[in-house]
């Protein structure tokens, strides 16, 4: 409080200043998030040109623009595994980037992402289940039924974090224990289901506990972008509720929000998000947490671009990291889920450590 | 005009507020609700705001029974400031009002919070300069008052605030009471204030409210319901009410009262 009142100097003057300077940071935000967007398509691009064939850049681009024309191995290098898995990282990095920003936001935990709080692994849970025990419904395909099935496990588990919140009146070290002991139960219940598994589920199991692009093709890779196009507008219908969530729970009652079903429906959100970024390429780690850390800094924490912000920002990081788990073995593709690791757990560290000296 | 009766209030089976009628306090009055710790002025106001349910009674403001409406029609016509101050997140000062007003779909302040509202909202606080200040940069004076200016962007009818100068030094103090009291006048609120100091109450309301374990103790003009009397039996203290020499009254505490002891 270094002005006292009576010494304002003409407010007019700067509330027509202090009008332009907001003005000016709103559009600098929408900069912003066109800059992120163009580097999302860059980074794309180089993920696309890397890979164990050795194409030529040409070959590449000619396969692109003339797939008839293209040799049959080099179309379907290109087409099938290539492109579809070089989209499946930015698809799946929007999707991540936006369950954990809403996550961190309703648990009001700077340490909550669908990975850390165990919703990711019960979703693995539902997803080897429905593999292992070849859970089928007449007319739908095998597919849909490991997808949904990882569905229903993690909205239970986001069901249970709730709770857990509401009725233990946990803070949020202790939410971050409890959703530790959640991914330790669920990867046990995940290793159980591989003792017990044929050779062949075995190696499907094992794809989804370290979390790879590489199953991508263009029907999965369809889902999870139009997850993410019906989330996202929802989502920000609620924007300014969530933003006001920040200012304390209390105060957003005040303000005539209707929390519980708030929440709920976020969780329903994330849970959808989580279950299909799972069911297509098994838990990839970190990126729900990152994300959001990183677009607080860049956009602040209005949600109208603080959601939009995290969502392009995990889907950088994770093609970033997809152009990574090519450069690090010659010759082979490591999965993704690995490197998100190696990158997260320091970052997690420091989220961590911050906060107790904060 | 804010009418209250019969009002019950409990915490699963605690009653917090027993029976408790208030004479009508007029739009464009501004009350100190006055008493002890824990003798239910938050858990009042809170049932005023809706965030609590009443067993009993009724409320009516401006005519209209407010349990009949719903909650988000509620907040549009009463705003609730909690003792709490805002939460310290990476929110500018300016977008943490803004929200205020969009937050509730129903919210007809929405379309009168533009920048300039929030900015000469902030300026009549005397805030304007933090306004592209980041919340968890601010003292906890300064989220104060953000959060008083919160609450104003609403334009409500019923205005209730929970010790609003907890965290404030002197000269804001008297600012904002100031402030409260020409918004109250301005725009025909009721607003209800939750104060621990009794010379502000006196100085600056249009009347008081004197609660002790939730049951009304005293209620009108400053004057008349801040004695001596009234003082020992709600704070069990031993007080004087003089006037000093500028013909202002003003309480003076000379320690506890014998029947303190009895009191609690």
């Amino acid at each position: 409080m270094t002005t006292p009142p009576a010494s304002t100097p003409s407010p007019a003057d700067g509330a027509n200043r202090a009008g332009a300077v907001y003005a000016r940071l709103l559009h600098w935000r929408w900069v912003l998030m066109a800059a992120l967007a163009i580097a999302i398509v860059a980074s794309t691009l180089i993920d696309f040109t890397l890979g164990p064939s050795a194409l030529t850049w040409p070959e590449l681009l000619r396969t692109l623009l003339h797939p008839a024309a293209a040799e049959p191995t080099t179309r379907v290098i290109v087409w099938d595994f290539r492109l579809p898995y070089a989209t499946m990282a930015v698809a799946i990095g929007l999707g991540l980037g936006l369950a954990g920003a809403e996550m961190q936001t309703i648990l009001n935990n700077p340490l909550a992402s669908p990975f850390t709080l165990g919703i990711s692994s019960a979703a693995a849970v539902g997803a080897s289940l429905a593999i292992v025990l070849g859970l089928a419904l007449p007319g739908i395909p095998a597919g849909w039924m490991v997808a949904g099935n990882a569905f229903v496990f993690a909205i239970l588990s986001a069901l249970l974090l709730e709770a857990v919140a509401r009725w233990g009146a946990m803070d949020s070290s202790g939410m971050v224990l409890f959703g530790i002991a959640l991914v330790f139960s669920f990867n046990a219940l995940v290793s159980l289901m591989q003792f017990i598994a044929s050779a062949e589920d075995l190696q499907n199991l094992v794809f989804w506990t370290m979390g790879s692009l590489s199953r991508a093709n263009w029907t999965t890779v369809g889902i999870m972008l139009a997850g993410f196009a019906l989330m996202l507008p929802l989502a920000l219908r609620d924007a300014w509720k969530l933003t006001a969530l920040r200012l304390g729970e209390d105060r957003a009652a005040s303000f005539g929000i209707n929390i519980q079903r708030l929440r709920l429906t976020a969780l329903l959100r994330i849970s959808l998000l989580a279950a299909l970024a799972v069911a297509f390429a098994g838990t990839i780690s970190f990126i729900g947490l990152i994300a959001p850390h990183i677009a607080r800094r860049l956009f602040g924490e209005d949600h109208r671009y603080y959601l939009p912000g995290s969502a392009v920002v995990g889907a950088l990081i994770l093609s970033l990291a997809s152009i990574a788990s090519k450069n690090l073995a010659s010759g082979s593709i490591i999965p993704v889920g690995i490197v998100t690791s190696l990158v997260g757990v320091p970052f997690f560290l420091f989220v961590l450590l911050r906060r107790k000296v904060a | 005009m804010l009418e209250v009766s019969h009002l019950h209030v409990a915490y699963r089976r605690r009653a917090v507020i027993a029976d408790l009628s208030l004479a009508p306090i007029q739009a464009g009055q501004l009350v100190a609700l006055l008493g002890p710790n824990g003798s239910g002025k938050s858990t009042l106001l809170k049932a005023l705001a809706g965030l609590l349910r009443p067993r009993l009674g009724s409320i009516r403001l401006d005519g209209t029974e407010l349990a009949s409406i719903g909650f988000e029609e509620r907040a549009r016509h009463v705003v609730y400031l909690p003792q709490s101050l805002p939460a310290a997140v990476h929110l500018r000062v300016m977008e943490s009002v803004l929200v205020a007003a969009h937050a509730s779909a129903l919210a007809a302040s929405a379309e009168r919070a533009t920048v300039d509202a929030v900015m000469a909202l902030l300026a009549r606080l005397g805030i304007d300069h933090l306004a592209l200040h980041y919340l968890d940069q601010l003292s906890g004076g300064q989220k104060q008052l953000v959060g008083l200016a919160q609450a104003l962007i609403r334009r409500p009818k019923l205005l209730l605030l929970d010790e609003p100068l907890s965290a404030l030094d002197m000269n804001y103090q008297f600012h904002v009471m100031d402030l409260l009291r020409q918004e109250t006048v301005a725009h025909g609120l009721v607003t209800l204030v939750v104060l621990h100091d009794l010379n502000m109450a006196l100085r600056h309301s249009d009347g008081c409210v004197l609660i002790r374990n939730g049951k009304l103790l005293r209620q009108g003009p400053p004057a008349t319901a801040i004695t001596t009397a009234a003082l020992a039996s709600c704070y069990g203290v031993e007080a004087r009410i003089e006037c000093c020499s500028r013909g202002i009254p003003q309480v003076l505490v000379d320690g506890l009262s014998s029947a303190a002891a009895g009191l609690n």
